[in-house]
């Protein structure tokens, strides 16, 4: 991947690789993030390059003030998060746009409309407008790339950190994309002190913020006769404003529109605006999500369609654009067929399996957290009662301690992954142990942060760069926070979990279990041989027991009345459940379930 | 070969529509053509069902296929195959894993996996060619290779010649892998022949 380029190479590559090479090519210095899906790929790929120092980060505000400390150094700095880590970042983002920047600071946030992979939908240019900062936004992977380098020219032109707004289909989208020339910054690195500009006490912010103003009018400017922002004109009977991959889906409806296709989102072009609107009969904003700027081009004083035509839910999809304008439905040959649903399931072999199967037994309320684990909430499985944010597990679990005082006694838990903890667990953990609840806390830690992929995270023993590095005991940490009540327990022996479970969420005081067992899909224990079980079907009597687990591995067979008397079985039985070796990885849950033997050690595999 | 094309990928997460999408995006790119293809990571990947839009033509802007339009449908799953058809129209072709993995609701006995999908596909007049995936991998001694039989059927019917799909899967799969994959993907094809071509 490490690569100079002297004649431009065609690549065929992931929006999340472009902003790599982007970032490469613009020669950025130091990268720092917290992996969210769709945007994790950028550093796990400016990895690969030299001359580059990348880290994940414990959360995205940490993240963002690593990369400000190193624009403030002098050199380029990136900081990659997902929709809602700009939320956890909103912090320093308000503030490091009254210092400035000394190197080019450029903030990826990636949207994901529709919610692929969320749990919610949030239009990150409204953080551009309210953090006063320019945003751009490209449209496809080849776009990504020239943009970031945009964006670092930018930031060191106008003294600005940017933000480069992506989406599910720009990061997970691949197309065409030509390498280009290295673009140095021209910013000497090194310690300079400038109080004035960095110290954001209130005198000196003060003056920062006409600083802002200042800066957000020349952009106004430079937005009218910027090459990220082109009219092409075709019939003017109908003129489409778009921006990102709404411009795609537009261009592709509507190719005989003239289109005036923004790059950069804020501040908008309000004299190439106008001038396009006078000539075109009439004008639509096409833009997923928030009416961001037909909001502004109506408070301009021009006329013009928008969220009357195009949904503010969802993605939008060229079909969804064609319809909305045109009210009319393109045609299909097909309708939909009702169909059994397929969701995300816990892999066989999960870890957080175990413990779900036990929370469900327990009848407990369960606080929930972002990750794998979410999926507990689905059936067989069922336990999982809420899920708001990274980190919240803890202190919604508090909340609600401390809203039903006695009676929510022995009825309480939180969960969360390891990664989770540490992104902003620990600060809720601190608040419970301090302000004094008998919640219980439990710490998945399957020692890596395995929904976005597997990132190693300060309890996964490597860094992002593959250097081994120091893994936190949460025993200790836990203890130091003050939380007297700390065990570990393997998740995969359903017994000794219950137990554990039982014990410490009966207890009066603050307690946390720990259930360490690592994720299935980590390279060690993918290395670590496997002997699948196997299904001894004659001694299975169709109890279910085991189909109460829902791994992916064991499966239901029906049986005629017949079938059931041929074997012997008893008149109630309705079927068997079988084994499918393939995808069992001999984790053992189910044949600690199984009462008859009909689950038996198989033969080893590799 | 036709100028544009939209190749629709569905299946089950883990089954490896990444890899399959991605070879024949080579090898369509081999010929000369702009692409995009879109897919969805995340939580979206862990058994759940997984579509790859690829589409292909002079200048590509919109990197999802719109309902209606796919030529071609390639199903990792049987029933997935059933889930993508409003994307498909009159005269699309399907290639179909007869491979089927049971979801939850299946899994845990509170329903019946459909039966007769590739009839009811056929009844609604589309090109249907069925491929036994998983015994095609099996017999190559890798079950994972599964996902390569469907390319390889694929390869029967558009007009990129054998060696350029042969070239691709020679670039893109390991080394210890690539004999498996290879006899995979001629079986794969072997098995497609026969089947109407699709003039693409």
């Amino acid at each position: 991947m490490t690569q100079q380029e002297s004649s431009p190479e065609t690549l065929w590559l992931s929006g999340n690789e472009a902003l790599a090479l982007g970032a490469h090519e613009a020669t950025v210095k130091v990268a720092s993030g917290y992996p969210g899906t769709p945007s994790t790929e950028i550093l796990e790929n400016l990895t690969g390059y030299d001359n580059v120092y990348t880290e994940w980060a414990p959360n995205e505000k940490v993240g963002l003030e690593v990369a400000i400390g190193a624009s403030f150094a002098g050199v380029r700095a990136l900081a990659t998060m997902k929709h809602v880590g700009l939320n956890v970042a909103a912090d320093p983002l308000f503030t490091a746009s009254y210092t400035g920047v000394r190197g080019g600071l450029v903030i990826i946030v990636a949207d994901d409309p529709t919610m692929h992979s969320s749990q919610n939908e949030q239009d990150s240019r409204n953080y551009a407008w309210a953090a006063k900062l320019p945003m751009l936004e490209p449209s496809d992977p080849a776009e990504a790339k020239e943009y970031l380098k945009q964006a670092y020219e930018i930031s060191e032109e106008f003294d600005t950190p940017v933000l480069l707004r992506s989406c599910t289909r720009v990061a997970h989208v691949k197309g065409i994309v030509a390498s280009g020339p290295i673009t140095a910054s021209k910013v000497t690195p090194g310690i300079e002190k400038m109080p004035a500009k960095f110290v954001m006490l209130p005198a000196n912010a003060r003056q920062r913020r006409l600083a802002v103003a200042e800066r957000m009018e020349k952009l106004a400017l430079m937005a009218d006769h910027s090459s990220l922002n082109t009219i092409e004109w075709g019939d003017k009977k109908r003129g489409i404003i778009a921006a990102g991959t709404s411009y795609l889906y537009a261009k592709e409806a509507f190719p005989e529109a003239s289109f005036l296709k923004l790059g950069l989102v804020n501040p908008l072009p309000q004299s190439l605006i106008k001038e396009f609107a006078s000539k075109v009969k009439e004008l639509i904003v096409i833009e997923d999500l928030d009416p961001f700027l037909e909001t502004q081009i109506k408070a301009m004083g021009i006329k013009c369609h928008g969220k009357d035509m195009i949904p503010a839910i969802g993605e939008l999809t060229t079909a969804v654009v064609r319809t909305g304008v045109s009210g009319k439905a393109g045609k299909t040959d097909f309708a939909p067929v009702e169909l059994v649903p397929r969701p995300p399931n816990m892999c066989a072999g999960c870890p957080h399996r175990g413990l779900f199967y036990n929370l469900n037994r327990l009848k407990v309320f369960v606080s929930g957290d972002i990750g794998c684990y979410t999926l507990g909430f689905l059936p067989p499985l069922s336990a999982m009662d809420s899920c708001v944010c990274m980190g919240a597990s803890i202190g919604v679990a508090h909340g609600m301690a401390k809203a039903l005082g006695d009676e929510g006694k022995g009825k309480i838990v939180a969960v969360l992954g390891d990664s989770t903890f540490i992104h902003s667990g620990i600060t809720g953990l601190i608040n419970t142990v301090y302000n004094k609840d008998y919640s219980t806390v439990i710490i998945l830690d399957n020692r890596i942060t395995a929904m976005t992929g597997h990132q190693p995270n300060p309890a996964s023993g490597s860094t992002l760069m593959g250097e081994p590095a120091n893994s936190i005991n949460f025993e200790e940490l836990c203890r130091a926070i003050g939380v007297k009540h700390v065990r570990t327990v393997n998740p995969q022996n359903i017994k000794e979990t219950h137990d554990a479970l039982k014990e410490e969420i009966e207890r009066d005081e603050p307690s946390v279990v720990i259930t360490r067992f690592p994720c299935v899909l980590i390279p060690e224990e993918k290395k670590r041989k496997k002997i699948p079980l196997h299904s001894n079907t004659d001694n299975c009597t169709g109890c279910t027991a085991c189909l109460r687990i829902g791994c992916p591995a064991i499966h239901w067979e029906p049986l005629t009345a017949e079938e059931v008397a041929a074997r012997g079985g008893k008149k109630a039985q309705k079927g068997i459940s079988r084994i499918d070796e393939v995808m069992c990885v001999g984790c053992g849950l189910c044949k600690q379930l199984c009462k008859f033997d009909a689950i038996v050690d198989g033969e080893e595999k590799s | 070969m036709k100028n544009s094309g939209n190749i629709l990928l569905c299946g089950v997460g883990g089954q490896g529509i990444l890899l399959a999408s991605e070879l024949i995006a080579f090898a369509l790119l081999a010929s000369g053509m702009d692409a995009k293809k879109s897919e969805v990571h995340g939580m979206a990947q862990r058994g759940g069902s997984v579509e790859a839009h690829l589409r292909y033509g002079k200048k590509v802007y919109s990197p999802l296929i719109e309902p209606g339009t796919a030529d071609v449908l390639i199903a990792l799953e049987t029933m997935e195959a059933m889930r993508y058809l409003p994307y498909l129209h009159q005269g699309s072709t399907v290639i179909i894993n007869t491979q089927k993995i049971m979801p939850p609701a299946v899994a845990t006995g509170k329903t019946e996996y459909p039966a007769d999908i590739i009839s009811e596909l056929k009844k609604r007049g589309l090109k249907v060619i069925p491929i036994d995936g998983f015994e095609i991998a099996r017999k190559a001694g890798n079950v994972k290779a599964a996902n390569v039989s469907l390319v390889g059927a694929l390869s029967s019917i558009l007009p990129i010649p054998e060696k350029t799909f042969i070239k691709v899967i020679n670039d893109k799969i390991p080394a210890r892998f690539l004999e498996a994959n290879l006899e995979v993907f001629r079986a794969g094809r072997k098995a497609a022949k026969g089947n109407e071509g699709l003039k693409m």
